[in-house]
């Protein structure tokens, strides 16, 4: 490794990349747009589900239940229906997500202690899904209490309430965002060398390089150094933001947050570079760097949790970088833990970059043929 | 490493490279004299490119033996490459980096000491007339000056073996001219050039020449060998109609080229001929138009007619 000609090559990428509007715009344009996106439109807290109520009892009770569950402010009242058959049908057409059924024995069912009401879901959206069961905590938690009846002296087992570590107020900003910011350096970092290589033999420059001195690792290393640089001002960026916009807390190390970052930043940039290497023309790399992003996106774990997956899809997850590095940003920025404490999936990060790098030198020939 | 002059620069035996069914460089012989401008004479596609590739350690041999500079090629390369300089058909420097910053980066790569490489680049900027444009992206200028800055970086750590492909190819006659004095200013500093191109005047220029066509090497000597070997074959015939003149000597036999060179024919006739400007009268006379026939001395546009068609007649033999 000459160091001259590594830093020959980390500053002709900076000086090509400072010419390169597209690319300028990109590294800032994709971190603020996508937070700001993402941030205020993804909501896994339903807020008012359009709801239809059946209340067949109709005692103060059970208005009281009703109003209850209303409050919560996850559903909203949009028709009154006198049976659970009206209901179902409204919920068919589609004019309502949520039916609630009390049904007219609703007092003996309340001392009998069996289920006093229904929720009735629209299960073809899993979220509303959610956020239903959400809402059938509702009578047990508070509707029992509020019935001043002698007969609260049966004890209140069953009883479930759900308590919010770490996010109390249910703000998905909050978990989002240490998200995020590995879906954005996944997404544009493996982009930038993913093309790095092929653009160079597109343009002709690859058979100038490889006719010189040049090494094979001067040339990979010398064009993810600079990209390092980029992710770090993408992690800052998204970082300011979302304490800005957000107040999303950093309850570990702010160090430890750049180093997470720093180790997802090469895993994707050395994985670009192995695309680069296979790809023969630049389109044929962007196609192969979404064949990673959407899996990375789905199943990390950004999305939906990553213990709901099935085991063989959990070892692809396991394969993926982002699924480390979001199980390291939520542990540092969310619960306050140290990088050390998960040194696992380190570990895997570094392990995933090494072997891309190898792969990437090894696959790379400075030969034409 | 060093080459004396008289010495051997590049040897290449039996050189071969298919790639599939095609044969791109078919059993090349070649000795490339140092310090010389060698060149490399051959249509599109006739295997200039590929043997270059090969001779620079970019393209592997699917057959033959190379030694570059003393070393086997292949096998070497890593070796060779501090000692070359290649300049590609494509213009393959940096377009969005300035004239400047092109010549910088190459210096670093190509290992140019530090502390002279200030002093190397100004030197280039000025025997290459850079120094106006120096912060002028390398993207922005014309086919010309594009040629001038690959040249300079090709040379920027004085290599002793250079490599062009079709260096001229879209450049103008005047540029042309100038650049082919940087390449004899080259040559007269020690270092040995291989130059393809498919322009006759260039290859007038060379100090010898080889003459590619479709993969196989069919001919190669000084300029003045290979036009000597033609004395005798070549005429030119003055008529007033040389379309019909044309057409009635096209199909004789033992003519292996006739082109209208304004309103002149030039004619170039097989060895075995016999007595060619008796013939060449006699079919005018039956053809009709009136016209004259003069021996003319041979150019290199007639050596490689008479070189290539050889090559066809050879084919057809064997096909």
């Amino acid at each position: 490794m000459n160091w001259r000609r590594l830093w020959a090559i980390v500053i002709k990428e900076l000086r090509q990349m400072r010419r390169d509007r597209v690319t300028l715009a990109m590294i800032m344009a994709i971190p603020v747009i996508q937070l700001v996106l993402f941030g205020y439109a993804i909501n896994t807290n339903l807020r008012g589900l359009a709801t239809g109520v059946a209340d067949q009892a109709d005692t103060a009770g059970s208005r009281a239940l009703v109003m209850d569950m209303l409050a919560t402010g996850v559903v909203a009242p949009v028709a009154k229906a006198d049976t659970p058959q009206e209901l179902m049908a409204m919920i068919r057409a589609g004019k309502v997500s949520i039916g609630i059924v009390v049904p007219p024995d609703f007092e003996r069912r309340r001392i009998d202690g069996r289920a006093v009401a229904q929720v009735l879901v629209d299960g073809s959206d899993t979220t509303v899904q959610g956020a239903a069961a959400q809402l059938a905590q509702v009578p047990i938690d508070s509707a029992r209490p509020d019935t001043r009846a002698p007969l609260t002296s049966t004890p209140v087992a069953g009883r479930i309430s759900v308590v919010a570590f770490y996010n109390p107020q249910r703000s998905s900003a909050v978990n989002i965002v240490p998200g995020l910011i590995g879906v954005i350096l996944t997404m544009t970092m493996v982009l930038f060398t993913a093309i790095a290589i092929v653009r160079e033999r597109e343009r002709g420059n690859m058979e100038l390089l490889i006719a010189t001195p040049l090494t094979r690792s001067e040339l990979m290393v010398g064009k993810v150094l600079p990209y390092v640089a980029i992710g770090l001002v993408q992690t800052s960026v998204i970082l300011a933001l979302g304490i800005w916009l957000f107040e999303v807390p950093i309850r570990g190390s702010v160090l430890d947050v750049y180093l997470a970052s720093s180790l997802l930043i090469l895993a994707n940039l050395t994985l670009g570079l192995l695309i680069s290497t296979r790809a023969q023309s630049q389109f044929q790399a962007m196609q192969m760097m979404i064949f990673v992003f959407l899996p990375s996106i789905l199943l990390s774990g950004f999305m939906f949790p990553f213990a709901g997956m099935p085991r063989v899809v959990q070892w692809i997850a396991e394969a993926l970088p982002l699924t480390h590095f979001l199980r390291l940003i939520r542990g540092v920025m969310l619960r306050g833990a140290g990088l050390w404490e998960m040194w696992g999936d380190v570990l895997a990060l570094a392990v995933f970059t090494l072997a891309m790098m190898a792969l990437a030198i090894l696959r790379f020939r400075k030969r034409l043929d | 490493m060093t080459t004396d002059a008289g010495s051997v620069a590049i040897r290449a035996r039996g050189l071969t490279r298919r790639f599939g069914k095609l044969v791109a460089v078919d059993h090349v012989d070649l000795e490339v004299p140092a310090k010389r401008v060698y060149g490399f004479l051959g249509p599109n596609g006739s295997g200039k490119s590929t043997t270059i590739r090969m001779l620079c350690g970019l393209l592997t041999p699917t057959d033959g033996e190379i030694e570059v500079l003393g070393l086997k090629i292949p096998a070497q390369a890593d070796e060779l490459r501090p000692h070359i300089g290649y300049m590609t058909q494509k213009f393959s420097l940096f377009e969005d980096l300035s004239v400047r910053e092109n010549l910088e980066f190459l210096a670093a790569i190509q290992g140019v000491p530090k502390a002279k490489t200030k002093g190397r680049i100004d030197e280039l900027i000025g025997q290459y007339h850079f120094g106006d444009r120096q912060q002028q992206l390398a993207g922005s200028m014309s086919g010309g000056q594009k040629q001038r800055l690959a040249l300079a970086c090709a040379v920027i750590h004085e290599p002793e073996l250079l490599f062009l492909d079709e260096p001229t190819s879209a450049v103008d006659p005047e540029s042309r001219r100038d650049f082919w004095e940087k390449l004899f200013e080259l040559a007269d500093n020690g270092t040995t050039l291989l130059v393809s191109t498919h322009l006759m005047d260039e290859a007038e220029r060379c100090h010898r020449l080889a003459i590619l066509d479709r993969g196989a090497l069919v001919a190669d000597g000084t300029p003045r060998e290979l036009t000597a070997e033609l004395d005798g074959r070549t005429f030119v015939v003055d008529t007033a109609d040389p379309r019909a003149a044309q057409r009635a000597l096209v199909d004789l036999p033992g003519v292996l080229g006739v082109a209208q060179v304004g309103n002149t024919l030039r004619v170039l006739v097989a060895e075995d001929i016999g007595d060619a400007t008796q013939r060449l009268h006699k079919a005018l006379a039956t053809a009709g138009p009136k016209a004259d026939v003069v021996p003319a001395p041979p150019s290199l546009e007639d050596v490689f007619v008479a070189a290539t068609r050889k090559g066809d007649a050879h084919g057809e033999r064997t096909a």
